[in-house]
């Protein structure tokens, strides 16, 4: 009976100190779920969770704890739910941030908190520049490369005399700013429309007066699928060529707008038939997984959840080597869906970014077909305004 | 001067649709004393069920047949479960209530349809453009969108001055416990009311569906647009909420459309851009504010 006891107690001693050594790395996502943007985080999220199912609960071998909540699209909302992560859950990783305001609202303090955070998709020039931090990395893009290379291609392909709209808030004037950035061309009007604006009758006849060569927009949701169509039904999308960053056709948004966004040119740094293996297996792997056609936001959330596990791997799964784990990021080790991919010092990507057309999928659909690499390893433009060399 | 009277012709459509979104909201609070906040979700209802039947059966004309009873239905409903509570009520608490719908049946729709927009077409037989004005191709389907604003106008002008009904519901505005007593029956009269100007947002709903992203929450960013005229235009008046459908459709796309080369006369072109736009987001609360000033109850106040 003693021995029993002993045996017993010795047992109830070992289990915690066993279950503490599987424990597994708590991941803290703190995504948008709800409002109508809510499959931009559906979508990361999804491409997030294929990683670790496809190494059955695990990033690099290390065994992981993925922790998701919806931020509502709301800064406030999203601040409550880091601190949770961080005071509660005790959380050393965290990602999944949709929106720049939300990102610029929750980054800085958790940075400054000796937590990493992996960037999926907000790239807020605020963070890349003066603000960048050792611990903030985006996996994705500084927001302004999708203009970039736009702009770029635009004038060479002889566009002269361009017309651009945008919503009247910040991100809307720091998209037109980075199509600018590499248009050579002339400005044929600069329109800012109300945010969530759905009639734009009155701009699309301004813009018929201006004879424009060409439209540049960025009016991402919604407001993108309202501008589409009705530029479609005023009989211009045949005349004047339009284009803007994947934001306003993505494969959800194209569903909705339907045969108005036929032809349009728009820049991404990912698409579905990028030639490479990695790609190749994780396209069909997500289209087995959720049976729908993927966006450029999983891809987003499938490389933070791969660049995460090589970073583990490297330092067996021990987080509080937040040293070395953070130099494991920098160096990017890992098989990247879009080939070759690395860091800038501010410790954003260097990648190729691409010019995509909108076609027919054969089933009745519409899906982005990649044109060409307009930039080849492509940094971004705050590099020098980053401390970090 | 083409372009001007191609911006009238989008003042007017824009103003059309806000009329059949006013109309059934101004109705409801003239007649019940009811704020419904909830009413953009009727109009996202009629949008969403239209593009459903639409994208099944192929045809808009089906879409539209359904989508009006089924906006007009689902009015009734909502009327007789949650709001026949909050008449006796205070505003507050409707306010809150019918907010609180919103978020319902935004949340609905998200589960039923899911998070992606759907897709809605004009239908063939509308998808060209008339050249009303020669060298302005205008779409059709706009055109059309204007025609049956001004219909619906003409029908509720003859549906409240020349039918039984219509007076009914006028006596019933004006003073509801004597309609009571005159054998009116009331409550019946009320769920009638609120199904008619669902129905009329319903309509607003599948009007807008070819030209936007059929989405949930699609109905709030009108709604706000749909309160300016009715204040505007006096609360609880169809008249009223008619004449400020089409001022605030019209000041908002002219704003919109000349600003920007009004400013640019006396202002650097990047800063001139700016500027406008952010005074033809202003200009209808403008216009309000200045109608307020002058008229404290509206152009053309319902008799209270």
């Amino acid at each position: 009976m003693k021995k029993l006891c002993v045996l017993l107690v010795v047992c109830g001693l070992l289990v915690p100190n066993l279950a503490l050594s599987v424990e597994p790395v708590k991941i803290g996502m703190v995504t948008t779920l709800s409002t109508k943007a809510g499959y931009l985080g559906e979508e990361v999220r999804d491409g997030f969770k294929l990683a670790i199912a496809q190494e059955q609960g695990k990033l690099g071998g290390v065994p992981v704890e993925l922790m998701v909540e919806d931020d509502g699209r709301d800064p406030g909302k999203a601040k409550q739910i880091a601190n949770r992560f961080m005071k509660r859950d005790d959380v050393k990783i965290m990602t999944g941030i949709i929106f720049s305001n939300v990102a610029l609202a929750v980054v800085p303090k958790v940075v400054r908190s000796e937590v990493l955070y992996i960037s999926p998709n907000a790239g807020p020039s605020a963070l890349a520049g003066k603000g960048c931090n050792e611990n903030y990395f985006n996996v994705a893009y500084q927001n302004d490369n999708l203009d970039e290379v736009v702009g770029k291609y635009v004038s060479e392909a002889g566009f002269k005399n361009v017309y651009l709209l945008a919503p009247n808030y910040p991100a809307g004037k720091d998209h037109l700013a980075g199509f600018k950035r590499y248009y050579t061309g002339k400005i044929s009007g600069e329109v800012y429309t109300k945010l969530g604006q759905s009639d734009y009758a009155a701009e699309i006849a301004t813009l018929r007066a201006a004879k424009p060569d060409a439209v540049f927009f960025f009016l991402p949701g919604g407001m993108g699928i309202n501008f589409l169509k009705q530029f479609s039904q005023a009989g211009l999308s045949k005349t004047i060529p339009v284009f803007g960053p994947a934001f306003s056709f993505d494969e959800r948004i194209l569903g909705a707008v339907g045969a108005a966004a036929l032809g349009v040119k728009n820049g991404s740094q990912w698409s579905h038939d990028l030639d490479n293996p990695a790609n190749k297996q994780f396209v069909a792997a997500f289209k087995e997984a959720y049976d729908r056609t993927l966006t450029l936001y999983a891809s987003q959330g499938y490389e933070a959840a791969r660049l995460i596990g090589s970073a583990l791997k490297s330092v067996g799964g021990d987080v509080d080597k937040l040293d070395q784990l953070r130099s494991a990021v920098r160096k990017a080790d890992f098989e990247s869906v879009r080939g070759k991919f690395s860091f800038a010092s501010n410790q954003h990507p260097i990648q190729n970014i691409y010019i995509r057309e909108v076609v027919e999928d054969g089933k009745g659909g519409y899906t982005n077909q990649t044109l060409k690499a307009v930039f080849t390893d492509h940094g971004n433009a705050y590099v020098d305004a980053c401390s970090m060399k | 001067m083409l372009l001007v009277i191609e911006q009238l012709l989008n003042g007017l459509q824009l103003g059309v649709t806000l009329f059949l979104m006013s109309a059934g909201l101004t109705l409801i609070f003239g007649i019940m004393r009811v704020i419904n906040l909830a009413h953009g979700s009727f109009y996202m209802i009629g949008a969403y069920v239209a593009a459903t039947v639409a994208a099944r059966s192929g045809s808009f004309l089906l879409g539209l047949l359904v989508a009006l009873p089924a906006a007009a239905l689902v009015g009734m409903l909502v009327e007789i479960v949650v709001l026949r509570r909050l008449y006796k009520k205070d505003h507050v608490d409707q306010v809150l209530a019918t907010f609180g719908l919103i978020m319902f049946f935004n949340e609905l729709t998200r589960v039923v349809w899911g998070r992606q927009p759907l897709f809605m077409d004009v239908p063939s037989w509308l998808s060209g453009s008339v050249e009303l004005i020669p060298g302005i191709p205008y779409p059709s389907y706009r055109i059309a969108v204007i025609g049956v604003g001004l219909l619906v106008a003409v029908f509720l002008y003859l549906m409240f001055t020349r039918t039984r009904i219509g007076m009914q519901i006028r006596a019933g505005a004006s003073n509801r416990s004597m309609a009571g007593a005159l054998g009116i029956n009331i409550k019946l009269l009320y769920t009638l009311v609120f199904g008619l100007g669902t129905m009329l947002a319903g309509l607003a709903g599948v009007m807008a569906g070819p030209i936007l992203a059929v989405e949930a929450g699609m109905g709030e960013s009108i709604l706000i647009l749909t309160f300016v005229v009715i204040v505007i235009g006096g609360i609880g008046s169809v008249r009223g909420a008619f004449i400020g459908a089409l001022l605030v459709g019209m000041i908002d796309t002219l704003g919109r459309a000349f600003l920007p080369a009004f400013f640019r006369l006396f202002l650097a072109t990047a800063h001139a851009d700016g500027v406008a736009a952010s005074v033809a987001s202003m200009s209808i609360y403008i216009l309000m504010a200045i109608i307020l000033v002058w008229r404290p109850k509206g152009l053309l106040p319902a008799h209270t």
